[in-house]
């Protein structure tokens, strides 16, 4: 079985995070993880990025925007 | 208001008592779903105003459709679905108005730099910097800013395409098969524009530390 590369890894790291990789691929995937340093700091910062990009600062709808909205909720139900 | 315990109740139940004229439903949908939906329409348009009269327009489409959903979806697929068609709309309008002068300038971004575009594999020309300052802890609350900052800043560099899919993924959580279903596009296809996006993101990230020549 072909060795894996670190392209390799480069490339299929969104679908080893997902779990979507068959197993054979995904063991071959985790063995040169072992043995790699590099992919190993490079599967490292997706995951921070990921864990970064999920708390994200607040949002808010604008207090006029929202008003709007629940009035012509409540003038729709009416109609 | 928020729905107590997490997530709002199930579809059927929404789903009735919106059409009951619930207000106190539609406000908690408004204020759990609109910041994400805010996040989705920046992906298209450019300003604040724009991005909050697109969420805007596409809850008025809810209030509108509401009588007619079928539940062929989700609830929150189909309001996501018409959030995206109304910024694409939206953001299409607002290029068509671009005046010449922009339109002109040098571009920035992805476009500029093929060697590293969103596109590629996202493979570093040099050595792997130590990424530990990624996971900022407490005291490190100016560096976490700076990096939220660059993050921001390379979101705002994708494809709109890309953007979309990085921000219901990783930013809103959804599933894959919630992102595949609002952008009708194939698992394959989802897979592959989100890790565009997040090698673009990813290599911004370790651009701006070799920059600032950090962290040591
Ligand atoms: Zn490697």
């Amino acid at each position: 079985m072909k060795r894996f590369r670190c392209a390799d890894v480069a490339e299929l790291v969104t679908a080893y995070l997902d779990d979507a990789l068959d197993a054979p691929v995904r063991r071959r995937m985790d063995e040169h993880l072992t043995c790699c340093a590099g992919c190993g700091r490079r599967l490292d910062q997706f995951r921070a990025v990921i864990g970064v990009l999920g708390t994200p600062p607040a949002e808010d709808l604008r207090g006029d925007v929202r008003d709007r909205l629940m009035s012509a909720f409540r003038d729709r139900r009416r109609g | 208001m928020a729905f107590a315990g997490g997530g709002p109740p199930p579809d059927d139940i929404v789903v009735e008592a919106l059409r009951a004229g619930d207000e106190a439903m539609f406000a908690s949908l408004l204020d759990a779903w609109s910041p994400g939906m805010l996040r989705l329409a920046r992906a298209y348009v450019s300003t604040d105003d724009s991005a909050q009269e697109v969420v805007q327009d596409a809850w008025l489409a809810v209030v509108e459709g509401i009588d007619g959903f079928e539940g062929r979806s989700s609830v929150k697929t189909w309001v996501h679905r018409i959030l995206v068609n109304t910024a694409k709309k939206r953001g299409a309008r607002e290029r068509r108005a671009i005046p010449w002068s922009s339109a002109f300038r040098p571009p920035v971004g992805p476009a500029a730099d093929s060697a590293r575009s969103p596109d590629g594999d996202g493979l570093p020309p040099g050595p792997w910097k130590d990424f530990s300052v990624l996971w900022p802890t407490p005291e490190d609350e100016a560096l976490a800013a700076e990096v939220r900052g660059q993050i921001a800043a390379a979101l705002a560099g994708l494809p709109a395409r890309q953007r979309t899919v990085i921000t219901l993924r990783d930013v809103e959580g959804c599933t894959s098969a919630e992102v595949c279903e609002i952008l009708d596009i194939s698992a394959a296809n989802q897979r592959v524009l989100l890790h565009r996006a997040r090698a673009w993101v990813r290599g911004r990230i370790e651009d701006y530390f070799e920059t600032v020549g950090r962290p040591a």
